[in-house]
């Protein structure tokens, strides 16, 4: 068997705003439109990766938070309607998705053997949040890749940040070492905003984009500093200041995707490519890619 | 009709083992029984709604309500999913959720109702549900706990709740889903090996508990904060459902108070409480916290000027809020005598005088202000504080205000908002608000049609920006 390759990491943000304008048949709601900035930069995303050939998508999505460790999704199958507690007006979505129930086990069994507190979650009724759906539907609206979907459990809330990322970053080795074994090439997401303050009202049309702005100078301060560490291979730096950001933008990164997915990278010293940046209700959202397939030398 | 009234209020714990399993542990199995209890006893009151604010449904975008006549799914939890699912199919009362609605803008609250096929129900709201109400005999209504929510905005809540429940007649019961300590096992367990997830945790639970066995909720309402920082994760819904409950209780330190169980559920402490309103004959009201009517915090978001310290000040624990009733001068009866129409769903007048008097064809109205009735509260703010300091106030809500008042008084009269003919409107700020006031104007009065005339006047009675001197048609009499 070839070794498995990771072949991009992608920060690619969940709000359920995007798959509203993009009007799928999948999702009630219409819109007219809106948040366009962030739905060409996902355009952008997809248009980077048409070429490549993978066989899976690993995703950490923040909105399956768990507080008894981390879960993964452990049925081939899950189809339901998915409709978002806080924005229901927005996202009613209609899913069917399949997992790859092998690779998400050699990812569970490899985090059991390094001491994480890992299960399979088989219930059939269970409903995949919305995060997970949104990111899966903007980064590949044709759902024909499997996914391994993993929860973000919620160690920053028992703990801190530093202990959060010391488990998140055992986890993304462990994802990263599944993957090599596994022989697959794989893409792999951390579904999160960046600064994440929301406005606590909506316009009387969700998708007005006058209205549309960053919460604070300060939020948009930390976003842009963000930013330019992924541009300029600094994961290390992203890494070391997650404890302020995360503290000072009220970042999602809580969740602890971000910090999985640079270490399911092994920490990348070169440029990723920022491929949008927008707000959403006040929070800052961007998306970018690590093209690890165009640096083998990093990834061995 | 009579007047509706809380009858009765309960805590219960959220996690599904109560429902699911509750033969594999003992003190799942309390749990389950004191649940069980509870929903007799609240059949035995013959409550006719059960009121659910469920800490595990965090809203954004202020507060959202249930309004789906008959939610129906099933329901999985996120970490306990091993354990079962749970199908619902549940009675929700739809007026009542959109009146409460209603009630919450009225005080200022962004607030919107939620009925969409397929919604996911909470999981503490199903389990309540199920457990308190099995066989769906009393409608139900359930709201979010918003993430963003202060106490003067999560006391306002309750107050527009209780506000609908008191104008319907309802015999209603409150009930918090909430954990008490939540410190989780971080890793699977053994249902024998559950416990409280360590001492300290433990210790507060039992002290909190002490206090609502003596009937002592308020005080558990002022401690919430320390409650969250000592034994709750850093988890953004707070210990609020205290807040709301003891709103709902007008902030009473005295009720009788019963606790039916106190166990572990996978460390987390959950309790059975049950809150009569009898007075348990002890303990005064110690309610020394500002006693909003009327949430006046972050509205202008959208606007886009806003500046920073609007934005600190949205963040901090109280935004700035009013106590109308000792700002202003005293409040009157309306004055009786014949020909005179006063009506209870107008505010109360400062000074002898009544709300209309009727003279030959005509209504005349005295001064119309903002005030809402009952409450007193100024929607959009009052224009300064108790010692004089000037505040940001909203001059369309006010004029509306105005406007809402009129129309109740006329209605009190027999007649309609179309029966005005002669309006003479006060401004205290000219320049501020002329234009704010004129379109509220154009879309209400100026439908109508009467004359207009619009002055300026140094100050009014109360704190308030505008107030309206109506003559109208009087209805016709039989
Ligand atoms: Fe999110």
């Amino acid at each position: 068997m070839s070794k498995g390759e990771i072949v991009a990491g992608c920060l690619a943000p969940h709000p359920p705003h995007l798959v509203y304008a993009e009007n799928p048949p999948q999702n009630e709601p219409i819109a007219e439109g809106g948040w366009e900035q962030l739905r060409w930069g996902y355009e952008r995303l997809r248009e980077s990766l048409a070429g490549v050939d993978y066989d899976a998508i690993v995703l950490l999505s923040p909105h399956w938070q768990t507080y008894v460790g981390t879960h993964f999704l452990g049925l081939p199958k899950f189809k339901n309607l998915s409709v978002d507690p806080v924005f229901p007006n927005l996202f009613r979505y209609h899913y069917d998705l399949d997992i790859d129930v092998e690779l998400a086990q050699q990812i569970h069994d490899r985090a059991a053997d390094a001491g994480l507190a890992v299960t399979m979650m088989k219930n059939p009724d269970f409903r995949v949040d919305y995060g997970a759906i949104t990111t899966g539907h903007m980064f590949n609206p044709s759902w024909d890749k499997p996914l391994v979907v993993i929860s973000s459990n919620r160690s920053r809330d028992y703990y801190s940040v530093e202990v959060m990322q010391e488990m998140m970053i055992e986890l993304g080795r462990v994802t990263r070492e599944a993957i090599l074994a596994s022989g697959k090439k794989v893409v792999v997401i951390a579904s999160n905003s960046l600064s994440h303050r929301h406005f606590t009202t909506e316009s009387a049309i969700p998708e007005d984009m006058s209205k549309e702005h960053i919460t604070s100078h300060a939020m948009h301060l930390w976003d842009m500093r963000m930013i330019e560490y992924f541009r300029t291979g600094q994961a290390q730096r992203i890494l070391d200041e997650m404890p302020e950001f995360t503290e000072q933008a009220i970042a999602e990164s809580d969740g602890g995707g971000l910090s999985w997915l640079l270490s399911t990278l092994d920490v990348p010293t070169y440029p990723g490519i920022l491929h949008g940046y927008g707000t959403i209700i006040g929070t800052g959202n961007a998306i970018v890619e690590w093209p690890a397939r165009n640096h083998k030398e990093a990834s061995e | 009709m009579s007047d509706g009234e809380l009858i009765g209020s309960y805590i219960v714990p959220v996690h599904p083992h109560t429902v699911l399993a509750p033969e594999q542990n003992e003190g799942w199995g309390r749990l389950r029984a004191a649940y069980d209890a509870a929903a007799q006893r609240i059949k035995e009151s013959e409550a006719d709604l059960l009121i659910i604010y469920s800490t595990t449904w965090p809203s954004i975008i202020g507060h959202q309500i249930i309004a789906d006549p008959n939610p129906e799914w099933v329901m999985v939890d996120h970490d306990f999913h091993e354990l079962g699912s749970i199908p619902y199919s549940f009675n929700i009362d739809e007026k009542f959720a959109h009146a409460w609605n209603e009630a919450n803008e009225k005080r200022g609250l962004k607030s919107r109702t939620v009925a969409y096929h397929g919604f996911p129900i909470d999981v503490g709201s199903v389990v309540a549900l199920k457990l308190l109400n099995p066989d769906n005999a009393i409608p139900a209504v359930i709201v979010s706990s918003n993430v963003y929510a202060n106490r003067a905005e999560t006391t306002v809540l309750s107050k527009a709740c209780m506000d609908v429940v008191k104008a319907t007649g309802r015999k209603a019961v409150a009930i918090t889903a909430m954990s008490l300590s939540n410190r989780m096992f971080t890793k699977p367990i053994e249902p024998k090996d559950d416990r409280i997830h360590s001492l300290k945790d433990d210790e507060w639970n039992r002290k909190i508990l002490e206090l609502l066995g003596e009937g002592r909720l308020e005080d558990v309402g002022q401690l919430s904060r320390t409650i969250h920082r000592q034994i709750r994760v850093n988890k953004v819904v707070a210990f609020k459902p205290m807040w709301w409950l003891s709103g709902m209780n007008s902030n009473r330190n005295n009720l009788t108070g019963e606790v039916l169980a106190y166990e572990a559920l996978h460390g987390a402490g959950g309790a059975v409480v049950h809150l009569d309103p009898t007075p348990s004959g002890a303990g005064d009201i110690e309610y020394d916290e500002d006693d909003v009517e009327y949430f006046a915090g972050e509205r202008n978001v959208l606007d886009g000027d806003q500046s920073e310290n609007q934005y600190i000040e949205s963040l901090s624990e109280e935004s700035p809020v009013e106590v109308p009733q000792k700002n202003g001068p005293a409040l009157w009866e309306p004055t009786e005598s014949k020909d005179s129409v006063n009506s209870e769903a107008a505010p109360k007048p400062v000074g002898a005088y009544p709300h209309a008097r009727r003279v030959g064809d005509l209504l005349y109205l005295s001064g119309v202000g903002p005030r809402q009735p009952g409450t007193n509260a100024i929607p959009g703010g009052p224009i300064h504080d108790k010692d004089g300091k000037p505040l940001n106030y909203d001059i369309k809500a006010q004029t509306q205000a105005v406007v809402d008042n009129i129309t109740r008084i006329l209605e009190e009269a027999g007649g309609t908002i179309d029966d005005v003919l002669d309006v003479t409107s006060f401004l205290v700020d000219m320049d501020r608000d002329f234009q704010g006031y004129n379109e509220v104007w154009a879309e209400t009065l100026g439908q109508v049609g009467p004359t207009r005339t619009t002055l300026a006047v140094r100050a009014l009675p109360t704190p308030i920006a505008v107030e309206m001197k109506v003559i109208a048609k009087a209805p016709k009499t039989e």
